[in-house]
C-alpha cells in the first residue's frame, strides 16, 4: 500500500508541473502583466524597465516559468506584482479559512446525502423518493452564486422584521470575535450560510450516487440470505447492505474535491469570506499572474491529495482491490 | 456506465445488426422475428419511452416557449434591454404597465432584460453543446478506435482537467483572453468541456471496437472510415445525444457565473449573470432584481435536464439511474 502511495505521488508530480507550465504559458502568451501598471498616470519608463528586469519578463517563457519554480521552496511563491508583500503567508491564511468551509460542508453534505440515498432506495417510487429526485435536479440546475444571494435575502430580512440575527450574511468573523468557544459559535453563525451554499450541489450530487448504488446492492444475493436468516431489517440495511454501497460515493466525494473548490470561488465571493476563493478573485481581476499561479499549485496539490485519498480508501474498503 | 450496458447487452439477446443500442429482449413477441422493421421498432420503443416521461414532455413545451420568445425577444418583450422609464421605477412584479418581473431604481423593465438576456443564455449553451459535441466525438472516436498518440495525448489531457477545477481554468481563460461577447464566451467554454466528451466517446468505442460485427464489417471490406461513421457512430449515439443536452445546462449555468463575476459576458451586451449581479446592491429590498433572472436560469436548466434524463431513459433501457 505504502509503495503504491508512493508510487502515485511520484507520478501525479509530472501533470501538476505540466498544468502549471502550460497555465503559465499560456499566461504569459495572453496576458501582459504589466498592463495595468503602464497604464497608471504616475509611472516613468525607468520604473518599468525595473519592474521587467527584476521580475525577469525579458526572459522566455520557459526561463521565467523555472524561475518562478525555484522561487518556491526558498522565497515561497515570491511577492505580488504591485507590491512586496509575500504571497505565500496570505495564501496559508485564506487555505485553512477555505478548508474549515470545505470540511465542514462536505461532512455535513456527506451525512444529509447517505441519510437520502439510502432512504429513497429503501421506499423506490415512493412520495420520498420522488421529492429527493426533484430536489436534486432543483440542485443541478440552479446557479451557486444565485442560492447564495436568495439566502442572504431572506437572512437579512429575517434579521430586518424580527430582529433577531441568527446566521450572519457576509465575512468571517464579527470584528471582536472572542476566544475560545465564543470564537467557535460566532465562526459557525458566519459560516452556516456559506456552508448551506456549498452542501446544496454536493448533497444533490451524492445523494444520486448512494441512491443508485443502494439500489444496486439491495437487490443482491448476500442482502437476501442476511434477510433470510433472520436478520432485522435494520441491521440488514445499515450494516450489510449500506457498507458495500458506500464504496462508490466515497470515491465520488474524494474525487469532486476540485468541484467544490471551484464551488468555494462563488460562495466566498457572495459571502465576502477570506479564504482560497476570493483570494482568487481579488488577483484574477488585478491580472497578477503571481499569486494567481501559486494558488492553482496549492489546488492541483490538494486535488491530487485528494484523489489519491480517494483511491486509498477505496482499496480499504473493498478488500477485492490491490495494490501491490 | 454506457460500458456495463455494453458488456450486458449480448447476454439478453443477440446484438441487432445495426442501428440503436437496446438489447431486442424487451421487443414485442410478434416483431422479433422480423429483421426488416426491427430498426423501426427500437425508434417506436424510443419515442415511446421518451413520450411516457413526463417531465421530459413538460419541459419540451416550456423550453419551446423559452427559445421562442428568445428568439423573437425584440417583438416579446414589451420594452428594450436599456430602455428608461422614468415614472415606473422600483416597482414590483405586476401586469400593470406590463412589468412582469418589475423594475430596477433607473426604471429598466427586468422582464425585458431577462428575455434577452435568455437569447446569451441560450446562444452560449447551444454553441457550446455543438462545439464541444463536434469536436469531443470525433477526437474521442479516433482515440478509441486506433489508441495510439491521440489516445495518449487525449487521457494526458483529461489528467489536467481532473487536475484544476474547472471554473478557476475558465475564469483564468475569460480573463486572460477577454470575455465579452457571447460567441467568445462560448468558444472558451467548448475549448474545456469538450475533453469530457472526447472521453465517454473513447470508452465507448473502445468496447465497440472488440464486437463481432465490427469484425464482420472489416471481413467484407470496409474502411477505418465506413466502420467508425457508419457502423459504430451509430450505435454510440444514445451518450453522445444525453450528454451533449446536458452540457447546454452546464454552459449556461457557467456562463452565468462568469458574467455574475464579471468575467463572462460583458454589459452593455444582455446576460442574466450579469443582471443579478446588478441587482445585488438593492436585493433586500428589490428582491426581484436577483429572484426573477435566477427563476428564469433555474426553468431553462431544469427543463435541459429533464429532457436529458427523458432521453437518457429512452436510450438506455438497461440503467435504472437518473443521476
Amino acid at each position: 500500500m505504502a509503495t503504491y502511495a508512493l508510487r502515485r505521488v511520484l507520478v501525479s508530480i509530472p501533470v501538476v508541473l505540466a498544468s502549471t507550465f502550460l497555465v503559465f504559458f499560456f499566461v504569459s502568451l495572453t496576458g501582459d502583466p504589466l498592463a495595468d501598471l503602464r497604464a497608471a498616470p504616475n509611472i516613468s519608463q525607468a520604473q518599468l524597465d525595473f519592474v521587467r528586469e527584476s521580475r525577469g519578463l525579458d526572459q522566455p517563457t520557459a526561463v521565467q516559468y523555472v524561475r518562478w519554480l525555484q522561487s518556491i521552496p526558498g522565497d515561497g511563491f515570491g511577492t505580488y506584482l504591485r507590491n512586496d508583500n509575500r504571497i505565500w503567508p496570505d495564501l496559508q491564511r485564506v487555505l485553512g479559512n477555505t478548508l474549515q468551509l470545505v470540511i465542514a460542508a462536505e461532512i455535513l453534505s456527506i451525512i444529509v446525502a447517505i441519510t437520502l440515498g439510502v432512504v429513497s432506495a429503501k421506499r423506490q417510487y415512493s412520495f420520498f423518493d420522488y421529492s429527493t429526485t426533484t430536489f436534486s435536479f432543483f440542485g443541478f440546475s440552479m446557479p451557486v452564486f444565485w442560492f447564495a444571494l436568495i439566502l442572504q435575502i431572506i437572512f437579512v430580512n429575517i434579521f430586518l422584521a424580527t430582529d433577531v440575527r441568527i446566521f450572519y450574511t457576509a465575512n468571517l468573523s464579527a470584528p471582536n470575535p472572542g476566544t475560545g468557544l465564543a470564537f467557535w459559535v460566532d465562526r459557525f453563525r458566519h459560516l452556516a450560510l456559506p456552508i448551506m451554499t456549498l452542501m446544496v450541489i454536493s448533497v444533490a450530487t451524492y445523494s444520486r450516487y448512494m441512491r443508485a448504488s443502494m439500489l444496486e446492492v439491495i437487490h443482491s444475493d448476500y442482502v437476501r440470505t442476511a434477510r433470510a436468516k433472520g436478520l432485522r431489517e435494520g441491521t440488514v440495511t445499515v450494516k450489510h447492505a449500506m457498507r458495500n454501497a458506500l464504496i462508490p460515493v466515497v470515491t465520488i466525494t474524494a474525487l469532486s474535491f476540485g468541484t467544490v473548490l471551484g464551488g468555494a470561488i462563488v460562495t466566498e465571493t457572495v459571502f465576502g469570506l477570506d479564504g482560497m476563493g476570493l483570494y482568487f478573485i481579488r488577483y484574477l481581476g488585478q491580472r497578477d499572474p503571481y499569486p494567481i499561479m501559486a494558488w492553482l499549485l496549492v489546488t492541483a496539490v490538494a486535488v491530487v491529495i485528494a484523489n489519491l485519498v480517494a483511491d486509498l480508501l477505496y482499496g480499504f474498503l473493498d478488500p477485492r482491490i490491490r495494490y501491490d | 456506465m454506457t460500458d456495463d450496458l455494453r458488456a450486458r447487452a449480448p447476454e439478453t439477446a443477440a446484438p441487432a445488426p445495426r442501428g440503436g443500442d437496446a438489447p431486442s429482449a424487451v421487443l414485442p413477441a410478434e416483431e422479433a422475428g422480423h429483421a426488416e422493421i426491427l430498426a423501426r421498432s427500437q425508434w417506436q420503443l424510443f419515442r415511446r419511452k421518451f413520450l411516457r416521461h413526463k417531465a421530459a414532455m413538460v419541459s419540451i413545451v416550456v423550453l419551446t416557449a423559452i427559445v421562442l420568445a428568445a428568439i423573437f425577444a425584440e417583438q416579446v418583450a414589451p420594452y428594450g434591454f436599456n430602455e428608461i422609464n422614468v415614472l415606473d421605477r422600483g416597482i414590483r412584479p405586476t401586469v400593470e404597465n406590463q412589468h412582469f418581473f418589475g423594475t430596477d431604481r433607473l426604471g429598466r423593465d427586468y422582464f425585458s432584460r431577462v428575455v434577452f438576456g435568455m437569447r446569451t443564455s441560450l446562444l452560449v449553451g447551444g454553441l457550446v453543446a455543438l462545439l464541444s459535441t463536434a469536436v469531443g466525438t470525433v477526437i474521442g472516436a479516433i482515440a478509441g478506435f486506433y489508441r495510439g498518440w491521440v489516445d495518449a495525448i487525449l487521457m494526458r489531457m483529461t489528467d489536467l482537467v481532473l487536475i484544476l477545477p474547472g471554473l478557476a481554468v475558465l475564469l483564468v481563460a475569460a480573463a486572460l483572453l477577454g470575455g465579452g461577447d457571447p460567441i467568445k464566451v462560448g468558444f472558451i467554454l467548448a475549448g474545456l468541456i469538450w475533453v469530457q466528451l472526447a472521453r465517454i466517446v473513447r470508452g465507448t468505442f473502445l468496447s465497440l471496437r472488440e464486437k463481432e460485427y465490427i469484425e464482420a464489417a472489416r471481413a467484407s471490406g470496409a474502411g477505418d472510415l465506413r466502420i467508425m461513421f457508419r457502423h459504430m457512430l451509430p450505435n454510440s449515439m444514445g451518450p453522445i445525444i444525453v450528454n451533449a443536452t446536458l452540457v447546454v445546462a452546464t454552459a449556461i449555468l457557467i456562463e452565468a457565473t462568469l458574467s455574475f463575476l464579471g468575467f463572462g459576458v460583458q454589459p452593455p451586451r444582455p446576460a442574466l449573470g450579469a443582471l443579478i449581479n446588478d441587482g445585488r446592491s438593492a436585493m433586500t429590498t428589490d428582491w426581484w432584481l436577483v429572484v426573477m433572472p435566477g427563476l428564469t436560469l433555474v426553468a431553462i436548466c431544469l427543463c435541459v435536464n429533464f429532457i436529458g434524463d427523458g432521453l437518457r431513459d429512452a436510450l438506455d433501457p438497461t440503467q435504472q439511474e437518473t443521476v
